[in-house]
């Protein structure tokens, strides 16, 4: 089917809503006609309407939109074996690590300053160093602030839950949509060997009585924002060994406690990271472990499946961070807010939306189509939009998905030492991109050169740009098509 | 008889600039610094130091 392109430099650098409609490429009907509001047919409009401009709360979403987070209430309540917070590193990407501490009203200079050059912003995070609901001061007067030069921006938090249930009716009156509870166990025994010690109520908790606290607090937290209509994220933070297979059970007692997403993510561990984890040898899942227990929690409660693990000062969308452009001593001290750019941005992903879920229709048909049974391991480059939109060797990152028969599911990233360096192919890079690339068929792409071509042949990976610009999901139906259908010549290339 | 912080060990969170009963803890300069005048180590107020208990970093909220 043919589609308007868009191409997302000329929505995240001009500045005209003219300019913005520009297509890359010669576009067909864009379908806003069809009534369709890009709405997956397994959610209630209700539902979709809250997470449809929320990347960490929707696949769909996270290909449109951008996050921000700022670093305003560093203090915590409780130790964990994987955090150490003396940890501070500019060059670092992984949650908790921050460059830059802000006062509320720093961090509204921040926002603005973000809002006005980077169009695709739709949510500001309060989720650490440090814990939004126990250092609450800090997280209202900066939400305050904020809903007051933007109120149309969606303000989400992450919490240990500890001190969330004193602050749910708040949350509520706030108008913070979306809550993230790290839940790491549902068993105290567990619990004490991830949590040294909290601090509740004016004295420090140790070992079994800590995680009961802990856990009891969790819980309650949950079932209040899910009788408040406040959408939910658990993450998990997956320790091998300590609490892997009990994050089955984890799973099961959110789900009844009405979590909207579950996001299991990878302990990161590194002895120079200075944690207890770090130091006594505790390892983090590899990518196939995760993906295993991703899959046995498969008709749970609903998994994340595309969290990068960002810093807690990331900017942008997910996968990249841009971060380091908005330093405070890189924004003026006056700064006002001017919405052009985000409300531009919006009415064109308004229409291109639908046509992206029209192709996504149109792509499981043609999968349902095919007869023979197999599956395909596709990974993607792309820059946003849901297009395979970006150059091999600049790709930071490869989206994964998985087609068969029933569908195509996202079902991860791998992230890579980008193969170009200075216009010149890095054969060192590229020996890493084909690990990280273990088990993949084919890779989409919008360009690539011949030599790193031979390299992944020579690997058993096929890669092509034949699919360039197109939809993801239309690239990889034709792609399976050509692979198991009986027409081969019904496949486009 | 006062606590005091440890500069080059403190995180800066603040957790225990809210915590002290006292009032008795501010940032100054780059640091958060413990009042002697206003320390009372909590005493017949809590079982245990509010900012030694709730300090992520070991040995960093400790006796004058």
């Amino acid at each position: 089917m043919s589609a308007p392109i868009i191409s997302l430099e000329s929505l995240t650098t001009t500045t005209s809503s003219g300019q913005l409609l520009t297509t890359a490429k010669s576009g067909g009907c864009a379908s806003s006609s069809c009534g369709l509001s890009s709405r997956p047919t397994d959610m209630d409009s209700a539902t979709w309407e809250k997470i449809k401009d929320h990347p960490c709360f929707s696949e769909e979403a996270h290909h449109y939109f951008a996050r921000m987070h700022v670093a305003v209430a560093p203090a915590c309540n409780i130790q964990c074996n994987y955090c150490h917070r003396k940890y501070d590193c500019a060059n670092e990407s992984r949650p908790g690590v921050v460059s830059e501490k802000l006062t509320p009203d720093q961090a509204l200079r921040k926002v603005i300053a973000v809002a006005n050059e980077v169009p695709q912003l739709s949510v500001l995070g309060v989720a650490g160093p440090g814990d939004a609901c126990y250092d609450w001061e800090k997280t209202r007067a900066t939400f305050e602030r904020v809903a007051r030069e933007i109120p149309d921006i969606k303000l989400c938090i992450s919490t240990n839950g500890l001190a969330l249930p004193e602050h749910v009716d708040e949350l509520a009156e706030l108008n913070i949509s979306h809550v993230t509870i790290t839940i790491n166990m549902v068993d105290p025994a567990v619990g004490e060997k991830i949590y040294p010690w909290i601090f509740y109520r004016h004295r420090r908790y140790t070992g079994m009585d800590a995680a009961k606290i802990l856990h009891e607090r969790q819980m309650l937290g949950l079932e209040m924002l899910s009788e408040r209509g406040i959408l939910t994220k658990i993450n998990s933070v997956m320790i091998p060994g300590v609490n892997d297979q009990h994050l089955i059970e984890v799973n099961k007692w959110v789900k009844e406690r009405g979590a909207f997403l579950h996001n299991v993510m990878p302990l990161i561990s590194d002895p120079a990271h200075g944690t207890w984890f770090g130091l006594t040898g505790q390892r983090g899942p590899n990518a196939f472990e995760l993906k295993e227990l991703q899959d046995r929690l498969e008709g749970g409660a609903k998994l994340m499946r595309h969290c990068r693990q960002c810093r807690a000062d990331a900017v942008g969308l997910l996968g990249t961070d841009r971060g380091q452009e908005f330093t405070l001593d890189q924004i003026p001290v006056e700064v006002a807010y001017n919405g052009g750019k985000r409300h531009a941005y919006r009415e064109v992903v308004a229409r291109i939306r639908d046509d992206h879920l029209a192709a996504k229709d149109q792509a499981i048909t043609t999968l349902a189509s095919v007869s023979a049974r197999g599956t395909l391991q596709v990974a993607v480059a792309t820059k946003g939009g849901g297009r395979i939109n970006e150059h091999f060797g600049h790709a930071k990152e490869f989206q994964i998905y998985e087609a068969s028969q029933a569908g195509i599911k996202f079902v991860g990233h791998r992230q890579v030492e980008p193969y170009c360096h200075g216009g010149w192919g890095e054969d060192a890079n590229l020996v890493g991109i084909i690990a990280a690339l273990e088990g993949i068929d084919i890779v989409l792409c919008a360009r690539i050169g011949d030599c790193p071509k031979k390299k992944l042949m020579e690997a058993g990976i096929r890669a092509t740009e034949a699919f360039g610009y197109d939809y993801i999901e239309t690239a990889i139906s034709d792609l399976y098509a050509t692979e198991y259908g009986d027409d081969l010549s019904q496949a486009t290339a | 008889m006062a606590f005091k912080i440890i500069a080059s060990q403190c995180t800066q969170c603040g957790a225990c600039e809210f915590e002290c009963p006292s009032g008795a803890i501010e940032f100054k300069g780059e640091n958060y610094v413990i009042n002697p005048d206003k320390c009372t180590e909590c005493e017949g107020v809590y079982e245990a130091q509010q900012c030694a208990s709730v300090c992520p970093m070991p040995k960093t909220c400790v006796p004058a």
